[in-house]
């Protein structure tokens, strides 16, 4: 179904996080970006769709003062706004935002940071866009920064702080599917895999609660109002958000899960974990009957590899990118 | 991400040193020049493995790792590592010193790699503490040291939920990271790729918790089972086995963490380095936060009044005396050289003493201008270079 195509080479490997492949199309200028963590670095790769032109970038993470060791990034992701797109880099210092291509850092929030070092660690987690013009960012702690920010320019402004979790933001994720008929636009997930269901707006509206099992949710979709959840454990799980009825439920990974991924236009589902093994699948809905369904359809072993990224490069889940800790290459696979 | 990791890199890390070094000690002189000088007697050997591990596991070492910090660079860890070593009677070269440190980061990372759950590192600390228990079995206060280490140890890390673990463990993968160091042992078990990666089986049993994947069940609105399918996953996997004990004794059934070297096999230990991976080039200058914890932890440690004797026994994690110098000189060997003459107790704890003081000052005068502060680091740096 799928065949590997050549690698991109990135300047460092990526290390073992949650999420850590960001990909972002850009159409009009037929590029691709690639953003994957190294430490206290995010390696940022433009590729042009004729596969001739590579430009890297490096970021780093902003530090307060000289005097204080590096502070590690948990994650890079883009937040696809209707106005404009921004890269949201978290790490344990603070957020930070730039433009989309890395050129310019637009905002910067600094986390609270206890004076002696507390039991607990601080840190940002869990990135996402969400409708109409909100970044929503997860802390340590388990509570959520909303932003909002205009059509252009750098006067973003911290717009509310959500209490709901209690442990920490592991991943969030809005409606992918691009229908503006569902209620429900957010799921936010967190170490002992508690879900959380929002509606975006001036004040966010918390619509559900799933309960976890004591098992860290690592990674979280949304799509056509179906919440897709990946475990520690190995396990997938779909729920109706608004509702918290449990769809399906799949044995996926025989170690913890690090990425899921969708394909809004075909349904295709991406999940990879660390026993090196990443598996597509496909998702049916039918309204008729409330239903949803899930299929395998593909696997693909990266070799003695705990895969810590992987998405789709385009909407239709033509190609697919992946990144494991300690490999310094993005490996693509593209349809047969 | 996590402040918990000090107290498991430190036994871990410890723990095998310790393997290394004893099965240093037991060989009969193997070096093909009888460089070693004389042959270590169980009794010198059991003095070297007690004075070790006692300050390894000392309550004010201890203590000192079980705040809540951050995981610093490996020059801190082998510099406290190298100290650790040298409380007792025996020496290392430089040189020899880079080996072990290597040696010992090449394992930990390994068992890290591929320990089944997060939680799972906790066992594979308890079999580093089983079998220091055994090598220092005869010396009753030194085992009560490892099982007060024990106490502590369950008492602040059993009740962690598993995503702190896995943070734990991901912080620790980033101390690893692109450390691909060839050990021949590995190489041998198959466990270590020629190109030095780790090997990752898509066979066996899955980890407790998690079930066989292969199976898809879907159900209705009501919550019934409505279907079941199974999916090709591409590996065999089997049933978890038992889980292993995480109290002071007990049976572990993980293996990682467990002594993988064997007596009279000195080559073993060979490491050789993948040529392409360029060194560490870690920047010069520790950061403030960094030079405060190694003052710290040299402070704490404990040393017991070691004895005047006029010669050290040394070590060499070399095949012959002339190897360890050709690897010295061709720029193995980081940082500081050790004098290899005595080093008398009251020295190391006014040396301990004073750079505990340093660090004190380092606290008070936190509003200085930072080039005041590096030119402090810098004498910092030179004290640690001249233990």
């Amino acid at each position: 179904m799928y065949h590997k195509e050549k690698s991109i080479q990135i300047k460092n490997s990526a290390s073992a996080l949650y999420n850590n492949l960001c990909v972002l199309r850009i159409a009009p200028r037929r590029l691709t970006y690639f953003t994957v963590v190294h430490a206290n670095v995010v390696n940022m790769v433009s590729a042009s769709w004729d596969g001739l032109n590579y430009s890297h970038r490096q970021l780093q993470s902003k530090e307060p003062n000289v005097a204080t060791s590096t502070s590690l990034i948990m994650q890079a992701a883009f937040c696809v706004l209707t106005s404009r797109d921004l890269l949201v880099v978290t790490s344990q210092k603070g957020i930070q935002m730039y433009e989309s291509d890395g050129s310019i850092m637009v905002y910067w929030h600094a986390l609270e940071t206890p004076e002696t070092p507390t039991e607990q660690a601080v840190f940002a987690r869990g990135i996402s866009g969400v409708w109409e013009n909100y970044i929503c960012v997860g802390v340590s702690s388990g509570a959520m920064l909303v932003f909002d920010i205009p059509s252009k320019g750098s006067n973003i402004t911290l717009s509310e702080v959500l209490h709901e979790h209690s442990e920490s933001i592991t991943d969030m994720a809005s409606e992918c599917s691009g229908s503006q008929e569902c209620i429900a636009n957010l799921v936010t997930a967190d170490d002992v895999g508690n879900l959380c269901v929002w509606k975006s707006g001036e004040e966010f509206q918390l619509l559900n609660k799933i309960p976890g099992f004591d098992m860290s949710c690592s990674s979280v979709k949304l799509w056509k109002g179906t919440v897709v959840a990946g475990y520690g454990t190995g396990q997938i799980r779909l729920y109706e958000a608004v509702t918290g009825i449990l769809h399906a439920e799949v044995n996926a990974h025989a170690r913890w899960i690090y990425s899921l991924d969708i394909a809004p236009f075909s349904g295709l589902l991406l999940s990879a974990a660390e026993d090196s093994l990443v598996r597509v699948w496909h998702l049916t809905m039918t309204p008729e009957t409330n239903s949803v369904e899930i299929a395998h359809l593909h696997n693909e072993c990266v070799t003695d590899t705990q895969i810590c990224g992987a998405k789709f490069c385009d909407g239709d889940g033509y190609a697919f990118a992946v990144t494991g800790y300690d490999l310094s290459e993005i490996i693509r696979y593209v349809q047969s | 991400m996590s402040v918990r990791t000090l107290p498991l890199v430190f036994i871990n890390l410890g723990g095998e040193m310790l393997y290394i070094l004893d099965q240093r000690l037991r060989a009969h002189n193997t070096s093909e020049d009888n460089s070693e000088k004389g042959v270590w007697s169980e009794n010198d050997r059991r003095i070297v493995m007690n004075d070790i591990v006692s300050t390894l596991f000392s309550k004010s070492f201890m203590d000192e790792l079980l705040k809540p910090q951050k995981l610093y660079s490996h020059r801190t860890m082998k510099t406290v590592l190298t100290r650790i070593a040298h409380t007792s009677i025996m020496r290392l070269n430089p040189a020899s010193m880079d080996r072990l440190y290597e040696l010992m980061v090449m394992a930990f990372k390994y068992q890290v790699f591929l320990c089944p759950r997060p939680k799972d590192l906790l066992l594979i600390t308890y079999n580093h503490m089983d079998t220091i228990r055994e090598f220092v079995k005869d010396t009753p206060a030194v085992v009560n040291h490892v099982d007060e280490t024990h106490r502590k140890i369950i008492e602040v890390y059993s009740s962690l939920p598993e995503g702190e673990f896995q943070l734990l463990r991901q912080t620790l993968l980033i101390f690893f990271q692109n450390m691909h160091v060839r050990v021949s042992t590995f190489i041998k078990n198959k466990i270590q790729n020629p190109n030095g990666r780790f090997v990752l089986t898509t066979s066996g049993p899955v980890p407790h918790g998690t079930d066989v994947p292969g199976l898809i069940r879907t159900f209705d609105n009501k919550g019934k089972e409505v279907r079941r399918s199974e999916f090709p996953t591409g590996g065999s996997y089997t049933s978890p086995v038992r889980e292993g004990s995480f109290e002071l004794h007990g049976q572990r059934v993980l293996r990682l963490g467990l002594n993988m070297y064997t007596v009279d096999h000195p080559e073993e230990t060979h490491t050789s380095k993948i040529p392409s991976v360029k060194a560490d080039d870690s920047p010069n200058l520790l950061a403030k936060e960094e030079l405060n914890l190694l003052a710290r932890l040299m402070g704490s440690m404990k040393v017991d009044s070691v004895p005047r004797v006029e010669t050290r026994f040394r070590i060499n994690l070399f095949n012959t005396d002339q190897e360890e110098e050709q690897a010295e000189a061709s720029g193995g060997a980081v940082g500081s050289s050790f004098d290899v003459i005595n080093i008398q107790a009251m020295q190391d704890e006014q040396a301990a003493t004073q750079l505990a003081q340093i660090a004190g000052q380092f606290e008070e005068h936190a509003e200085k201008p930072e080039t005041h502060s590096v030119n402090k680091g810098d004498d910092l740096l030179a004290m640690m270079d001249d233990l």
